[in-house]
């Protein structure tokens, strides 16, 4: 509750809100206490006086009665009208929607169909039908704005309600033998009082709202009593000549809405769990880029890729993630490069900063430089950057479910992505796409082009990304674990059809993955990386033979292999740190069966030696690997 | 497709048949006897008596509904006692103009809410965003009626840009041109709370949306920014958007009462008014049984629309 309010407190808008409603509502209060006219006594001699006038600080009415005191009794009738409105249309629907709740089957289904008819109505057409029945009047207004409020509460409080009924503490109250009127008022009720409330504080501007809007037709309030509505109903027809009569109280009625509205945004804000930690922040076009190290040089001049030193950092709220903590790699042309790692080591993040992809908020680039060909894609201006993207560096992501678009054709997709670069036609755009579904081995091309993604099989969709991958004929492709949502068969199909797309158009590639049986099929050389930085690097089949890093070693006997006889399946005890909280030495310490002294007492430097590299103090195989 | 329509609108007769029912009921509530609630307390017994007759009043209640509902189902929605014609012809006479009115406020309220939600997330948290949060707020606090009459005062007062009200001009041409001046204010005023809620309801669903992976596909793929937003984000976050704006079209529809008063709009929602205030309970019976009708069959409209979309929604 405390922690709720110090959140509601940093609003400040919802402050503002919170102050101007208590003020409001202490008003109307006092309002029998303060020494003001009396609201409903008639001085025609006095009619229209101007506001700052002596005797009457907002002038008078129609009918020379002052407005200040109508004003504020207005309020005051209003707000309990508002009020009482709410607490009836809550307490009524909350009790139909927990008895549809709670007994569900048949008694469920003939509420709920009511309330579907009641709310098949634009709601002002129930709220005059009743007050047509029921006649012209305050009460009958309030008696029609409850009514047409009831089913939104009895259709939120059921759905809780269902949630509950199925609860263990529930079902021990029946088998109690407790009655079971007693159990919802014991155990439901309870449970789902904070929801009402809730509810009952976003509906009640609508409810002052839809109070005044029948007093001001004529069918709330009758004079001489008269609420904020029925003031501005009256002051109508002198609209022209004497504004300032329905100024007053139409401003009165904004000033009480919006209050209620910010304080309902605060409150909703607060509860919203998703809107803490930034999540339903928009990523931008590219992700940010803010240096704060010089540039460092390029490492291999024959590569396509180079990638030297780079740090990405996720900043939520006021905690650094450090995903991507100074990694550096190249790819030659022709070249598949594996980066290898569990979730969560940075691999994923390494591969999107490259084009600056990674979701930003929160994604920040904080150093060092990934050089195509020579040309730093990082902080590159966005025109040229998204000029690259998809022409030069392509990607293939890993869940073609979520990562093609499902409400456009995959023919409008691919036509897109080659229209993006080149200026043809669609229709020679058609053909092309026909082409590249041919070139990705996908059957029937030509019809398939009309398919929506759902209409897909898992494996077809990834052929699909990679055949949109292929639609410029980029230099490099980065896939983003484009098998791990597949099984082993199209798993299989999908390698052997990336391998022959490399030989034959000498594609260079960086393949992400989890698996390092997918390593061995495909990639030349292997990154290993572990909390955001590389613990080892080299030639496939030399670090699949000889791993000197612990970490690849343990991930490596993690591989079960086929007829390789009954072998214990190593699974790495412990998790990853957590990267906001990495240790001082080595991140692997604490899982390490090698670990000494030496590993926890400071950063551990990757040593290269001939084309291998390790971030050991003691590396396994040292000798092995060393021949 | 076809079948889908056919299916949505079987589906909706029983929604149609609980709709006279509701009607029926609330209006049964009416205390003591209706004919005397019609005529008045001076009304002679045999007029009562004939009243009621003539009504079927003397009937028990479940023979009257269904009497009731035969008479409409052939099109005799009963007489309209204070106007004195058949409730029908008054209701689809008055209802032209509401549909012209509430009409035009909901396209306005799609067209401005939707693009008002759409440049407000793509620059979350920028200037824009804050602008068009900030009006917003304001406009969905502003009860329609007062801010109609604010609008009479200042452009059609002050300014003389527009006449102050009513649907046609008293002397004159009935022509487009005289339409649009005579509706351009109270479209408006209809306008600004439902645009404020497609507004802040769009933002949302394209902040749900610019987060989604196909979203990351389409930059990948060097789409621009401007195609990544409104052809890209803006498709998928309509599938959220339509939904709301068939609730929005209630929220017109019943806004358009107010404003209807305020600007002398000659619609179904004044029509009401004044036969609630005149006790013509036929005519609000029928006025009301018409228009949520009709608002029945709209939310399908919606719904076929939602599924031409969405391929994904089996039809």
């Amino acid at each position: 509750m405390t922690a709720f309010l110090t959140l509601l407190a940093r609003n400040r808008l919802a402050l503002a809100g919170l102050v101007v409603m208590t003020v409001v509502v202490v008003l109307a209060l006092i309002t029998p206490l303060l020494p003001l006219a009396d609201p409903d006594v008639t001085d025609t001699g006095n009619r229209f006086v101007p506001p700052l006038s002596p005797g009457a600080w907002l002038g008078t009415d129609h009918l020379g009665r002052d407005l200040l005191s109508r004003l504020l009794w207005g309020t005051r009738l209003s707000l309990a009208v508002g009020f009482a409105a709410a607490v009836a249309a809550a307490t009524i629907g909350a009790a139909i929607g927990m008895i549809a709740g709670f007994y569900g089957g048949r008694v469920d289904n003939i509420i709920m169909r009511a309330v579907d008819m009641l709310m098949a109505f634009p709601y002002i057409l129930l709220a005059l039908a009743i007050v047509a029945a029921l006649g012209p009047g305050l009460i009958n207004a309030l008696i029609a704005v409850a009514a047409v409020n009831v089913p939104f509460f009895a259709r939120n409080i059921r759905g809780i309600t269902v949630g509950i009924a199925n609860k263990e503490f529930v079902d021990a109250a029946r088998l109690s033998g407790l009655s079971n009127a007693r159990i919802i008022l014991t155990e439901v009720l309870p449970n789902v009082v904070p929801v009402i409330v809730i509810a009952m504080s976003t509906t009640i501007g609508w409810m002052i709202l839809e109070t005044a809007g029948l007093s001001f037709l004529g069918l709330g309030s009758q004079p001489p009593q008269a609420d904020l509505g029925s003031m501005l109903g009256e002051a109508r027809s002198a609209l022209i000549t004497n504004p300032h009569t329905s100024v007053v109280p139409g401003l009165m009625i904004l000033v009480i809405v919006m209050a209620i509205n910010l304080l309902g945004d605060g409150v909703r804000d607060a509860l919203d769990p998703r809107l803490k930690s930034g999540a339903l922040s928009r990523p931008m076009a590219a992700t940010r880029v803010d240096r704060r190290s010089p540039v460092p040089p390029a490492q291999d001049a024959a590569a396509v890729l180079d990638i030297a030193g780079l740090q990405t950092q996720f900043h939520i709220k006021d905690r650094v993630y450090r995903a991507v903590g100074g990694v550096s790699l190249s790819v030659k042309p022709g070249e598949c490069l594996g980066i290898i790692g569990e979730s969560g080591s940075g691999k994923s993040v390494t591969a999107l900063s490259i084009m600056g992809l990674v979701a930003s908020p929160p994604g920040v680039i904080t150093g060092g430089a990934a050089r195509l060909h020579g040309d730093d894609l990082i902080g590159m201006p966005y025109r040229q950057l998204r000029d690259l993207r998809g022409r030069a560096v392509s990607y293939i992501f890993q869940d073609p479910q979520a990562t093609l678009h499902p409400l456009y054709t995959v023919g409008d997709q691919l036509i897109e992505a080659i229209r993006a670069h080149r200026p043809i036609s669609v229709k020679a755009g058609r053909a092309r796409a026909v082409e590249l579904l041919k070139a990705v081995r996908i059957p029937n091309a030509a019809s398939r082009i009309g398919n929506y993604p759902h209409e897909m099989s898992g494996g077809m969709r990834q052929r699909v990304g990679i055949a949109m991958a292929l639609a410029n004929e980029p230099q490099i492709i980065i896939a983003d674990e484009p098998t791990t949502a597949l099984d082993v068969t199209v798993q299989a199909q999908i390698l052997a059809l990336l391998d022959d797309l490399r030989r034959s158009r000498g594609l260079a590639i960086v393949f992400i993955t989890h698996d390092f049986g997918v390593v061995g099929q495909l990639c030349d050389r292997v990154a290993v990386m572990y909390a955001g930085k590389i613990v080892e690097a080299g030639p496939t089949r030399a670090v699949l033979d000889a791993p000197m890093h612990p970490y690849t070693a343990r991930l490596i006997d993690c591989v079960p292999e086929l007829g390789g006889g009954k072998r214990r399946l190593e699974a790495i005890p412990g998790l990853p740190p957590v990267v906001d909280k990495l240790p001082h030495g080595c991140a692997f310490a604490d899982r390490c069966d090698r670990v000494q002294g030496l590993c926890r007492a400071g950063t551990v430097a990757l040593e290269h030696t001939g084309n291998r590299a390790v971030r050991c103090h003691f590396p396994v195989n040292e000798r092995q690997a060393a021949e | 497709m076809g079948r889908y329509i056919v299916k949505r609108l079987i589906s909706a007769i029983p929604v149609l048949f609980g709709i006279t029912l509701i009607v029926f009921l609330i209006m049964a509530m009416i205390p003591g006897d209706p004919a005397t609630a019609i005529l008045g307390s001076y009304a002679t017994p045999e007029n009562v008596a004939k009243l009621n007759r003539d009504l079927g009043l003397d009937a028990p209640l479940w023979q009257r509904y269904f009497i009731w509902l035969g008479n409409m189902l052939t099109g005799d929605f009963g007489q309209s006692f204070a106007l004195n014609r058949p409730v029908l012809d008054e209701v689809l006479e008055r209802f032209q103009a509401t549909l012209i009115l509430a009409g035009t406020a909901f396209v306005l309220c799609s067209v401005f809410g939707i693009i008002a939600g759409v440049i407000s997330a793509a620059n979350q948290y920028g200037f824009a965003d804050k602008a068009i949060t900030f009006v917003v707020l304001l406009g969905i606090s502003i009860p329609s009626f007062f801010l109609g009459m604010m609008m009479i005062l200042w452009f059609s007062v002050n300014l003389r840009w527009f006449p102050v009200s009513g649907m046609w001009p008293i002397y004159g041409d009935r022509d487009l041109g005289a339409l649009l001046s005579h509706l351009t204010l109270p479209a408006i005023a209809l306008a600004v709370v439902a645009t404020g809620v497609v507004a802040r309801l769009s933002r949302s669903a394209m902040l749900e949306v610019l987060r989604q992976d196909y979203i990351r596909t389409a930059r990948a793929k060097g789409v621009h920014e401007r195609g990544v937003i409104w052809r890209h984000a803006l498709r998928a976050a309509m599938v959220s958007i339509i939904p709301v704006l068939g609730i929005q079209a209630g929220f017109v529809l019943s806004g358009a009462v107010y404003i209807e008063i305020v600007f002398q709009w000659p619609g179904v929602g004044r029509m009401l008014v004044d036969a609630i205030l005149t006790r013509d309970i036929l005519l609000v019976q029928g006025g009301v049984v018409f228009v949520a009708a009709c608002y029945v069959l709209f939310n399908i409209a919606v719904d076929v629309a939602q599924s031409l979309l969405d391929p994904r929604i089996k039809t």
